[in-house]
């Protein structure tokens, strides 16, 4: 933990554990004395978010895996059993499909915040990769999980991320069929994706506790990316944390309600409220929406091969930008030209997840013969998922490393102290200093 | 502030842009004004009743409804909810009109196959014993169970109300196959049967379902007039609610919840306010 322990044992029995076991000072250390910069704004109240979702997730996953049945016969009615006959089942099973979505909302959310403050940046690059890792693990878990409903998406969704793997040379159709447990997508599949679905939130809950971890050795970063100097830069995170992450949480949940008691279905898909059926194919294949980005890289390459090197590459990236990102500055409040090609990355994330949604021959826009190029249409999704996905690769692998050598930086102010208004757009002319000699 | 605004905005468009935008070749759905939409959306008790008597006087031939039990029909906030019996299976009407059906059973003496008049336990008998006996009697088509029909199709109740009333007259140049019919709102492409001009291909497309229903076919025990339109309504009103039988519970628990969190959420606000007094920031 960042200082020396703050922690003073009051009863005789706190004493006596304490020379044994020091949890009681491990929880207060880590969650009451814990020193937090003092100008962290709501960017920042996502971990806490994140935090209580994998929690709820976790919860409500226990209780449904009672009421479950692994079956390809059975899943299905299974699940409608849940929502009609369990006492409450439709609220926890709204909870958890709903929950999913908010949980990745809020990843994304904490991702581009770190993005933009530059919280993956020295000391703090091994923090970043566990967060990769979490990110990663989410992926799986989610994909396992949307597969046990075992409606028309789920199996057809499915098959088509179980044959990626199969386009791996050598090792890739062992894989598969490993995943399947046989030759096609089956029984099998079904349970041992059941297993997993179940095994991996406690992994991902074991990252997280590195991941804390990681982030109490160097302490918080901060928006103005500059490290704490004194005890006057920081307020103990109980209560100034818990309260300020309460209401954000308070807030977050009101938004997660919203979802569960009001559109429970809006951000899945109709299909699969139908069985699986392996004879009939629907006839749009989409991912959830907080994969339809990648699904937009993979699909913006012709060979197949090559799309799921650039699909795992985008998220790839991820682990390397630690070592990309030449910019001594951490935070992008004082990079104003990086400031709009971030910007303009997170708007592309987000053409992606439009491009991923729709189908690769649609016109972007309606009733315009564009031209041939290529092959296919200009005004095509293919087109536009290809310029946003190499807009993806060139943020990172180009404009990253250029800008922190290229630009010129705003000053950067001494402390996070002082001045106590220290947005660059109100920082007083005296208060600065040379950019270039701070890590 | 206002960057904050912005980003939110973005994030929002991004929410509401996600669900994928499938495009039939259907005309878009009508819309129907049901008196379950939105958050304080409840069911019309009367046409749920309706409704179940039109699935059940003509839907249930060929469509099975796998999901319900006869008990649901008397659960709070199904079509025939009584407030005097809590308990569904002590309906009386609820097991009158179980008992209208028959229901396959064994015997447990004899070990033989029987029929007998069904429980409110009883799920609601399959119209076919298989797969193979629904796509003989129904000219190879398979009529798929209704129990979550209305989340299963992209616009639910309305998709359903289109469909069913959608039977319009067949265009001239389009060449209907045997056993197949066309509707306007059913998704699919016509290229293939149309002769006419391949610039206008019409919408919609084959369904192998006859239209189902007339004016005057389900006599409605409240006098309500029984049009194609009246009977199409009730029967997707109550395809929806057996689709989302808690749909009025959840909404009802959802308003307490948001209440709750609305009042948490300005008393968490005010304590912030005053844990943080006196900390620049």
């Amino acid at each position: 933990m960042a200082g020396p322990s703050t922690y003073e044992p009051k009863s005789g029995f706190e004493r006596w554990l304490d020379t044994r076991l020091p949890i009681v000072r491990f929880g207060y250390d880590t969650i009451v004395s814990f020193p937090t910069p003092k100008n962290l704004n709501y960017w920042w109240t996502f971990g806490g978010i994140l935090a209580l979702m994998l929690g709820i997730q976790i919860v409500t996953g226990i209780v449904l895996a009672m009421h479950y049945a692994p079956h390809v016969d059975l899943a299905f009615d299974s699940i409608q059993r849940i929502k009609r006959d369990v006492n409450y089942g439709w609220l926890i099973q709204g909870l958890h499909a709903t929950g999913a979505s908010m949980f990745f909302l809020a990843v994304y959310i904490h991702m581009f915040r770190g993005l933009y403050y530059g919280s993956y940046k020295a000391p703090r690059e091994v923090l970043w990769l566990l967060g990769c890792v979490i990110y990663l693990l989410m992926i799986a878990t989610a994909f396992f999980g949307y597969v046990l409903p075992w409606g028309q998406m789920s199996f057809h969704g499915a098959v088509v991320i179980t044959n990626l793997i199969g386009s791996i040379p050598v090792i890739g159709p062992h894989i598969t069929t490993l995943l399947w447990g046989g030759f096609a997508l089956d029984n099998p599949t079904l349970n041992r994706f059941f297993s997993l679905h179940y095994l991996l939130p406690f992994v991902i809950a074991g990252v997280v506790a590195l991941h804390i971890w990681a982030l109490h050795v160097p302490g918080n970063g901060n928006p103005k990316g500059i490290e704490v100097k004194s005890k006057d830069d920081t307020v103990p995170f109980h209560p100034y944390y818990t309260v300020k992450d309460s209401f954000a949480i308070s807030v977050f949940l009101l938004m997660y309600g919203a979802f569960v008691f009001y559109a429970p279905d809006a951000l899945g898909d109709a299909a699969n409220y139908i069985k699986a059926n392996p004879l009939v194919t629907p006839q749009h294949i989409v991912p959830e929406w907080y994969l339809l980005p990648f699904y937009a890289i993979l699909r913006a390459v012709p060979d197949k091969l090559m799309g799921v090197i650039a699909m795992f590459g985008a998220i790839g990236t991820l682990f390397v930008l630690p070592w990309l990102d030449t910019s001594k500055v951490r935070s992008m409040r004082y990079r104003p030209a990086m400031r709009l090609w971030f910007l303009i990355f997170v708007l592309d994330c987000i053409i992606l997840g439009f491009c991923g949604a729709r189908a690769p021959d649609d016109a972007v826009i309606a009733g315009l013969a564009g031209p041939q190029f290529l092959d296919a249409n200009l005004n095509s999704f293919v087109w536009l998922s290809r310029i946003a996905s190499l807009y993806y690769f060139v943020y990172f692998w180009v404009i990253t490393p250029v800008m922190g050598l290229t630009e010129t930086p705003l000053p950067i102010p001494e402390g996070i102290s002082e001045p106590v208004l220290s947005h660059p757009a109100v920082t007083p002319a005296g208060a600065v200093s040379s950019p270039e000699k701070r890590g | 502030m206002l960057r904050k605004a912005i980003a939110f905005a973005a994030l929002g468009l991004a929410l509401v842009a996600v669900p994928a935008a499938a495009s039939t070749e259907g005309y878009k759905h009508r819309e129907v004004e049901w008196s379950f939409t939105g958050p304080f959306g409840k069911f019309d008790t009367a046409q749920l009743q309706r409704g179940y008597k039109v699935y059940r006087e003509v839907c249930s031939a060929c469509h099975s409804m796998s999901q319900l039990y006869f008990r649901n029909l008397g659960q709070k906030g199904g079509p025939f909810y009584d407030p005097e019996y809590k308990n569904p299976n002590d309906n009386p009407y609820v097991k009158a009109l179980a008992a209208d059906i028959q229901v396959p059973d064994i015997d447990g003496e004899t070990g033989d196959a029987i029929q007998r008049a069904a429980g409110t336990a009883d799920k609601f008998p399959r119209p076919f014993p298989n797969e193979a006996a629904a796509r003989a009697s129904n000219g190879g088509a398979l009529p798929p169970d209704l129990s979550v029909i209305a989340k299963a199709r992209e616009g639910g109740p309305d998709y359903i109300y289109s469909l069913l009333t959608g039977y319009a007259p067949t265009p001239a140049g389009l060449k209907v196959g045997t056993g197949q019919h066309y509707n306007a709102y059913m998704a699919g492409d016509l290229t293939a049967a149309w002769s006419g001009d391949p610039h206008h291909v019409p919408k919609g497309g084959f369904i192998a379902m006859a239209p189902p229903l007339k004016n005057g076919l389900v006599t409605f025990d409240d006098k309500s007039p029984s049009t194609l339109e009246q009977q199409a309504k009730d029967v997707s009103a109550f395809l929806a609610w057996a689709a989302d039988p808690k749909a009025t519970e959840r909404k009802q628990f959802g308003l307490g919840a948001m209440i709750y969190l609305f009042l948490f959420s300005i008393l968490l606000w005010f304590s912030y306010k005053r844990v943080w007094k006196g900390v620049a920031h």
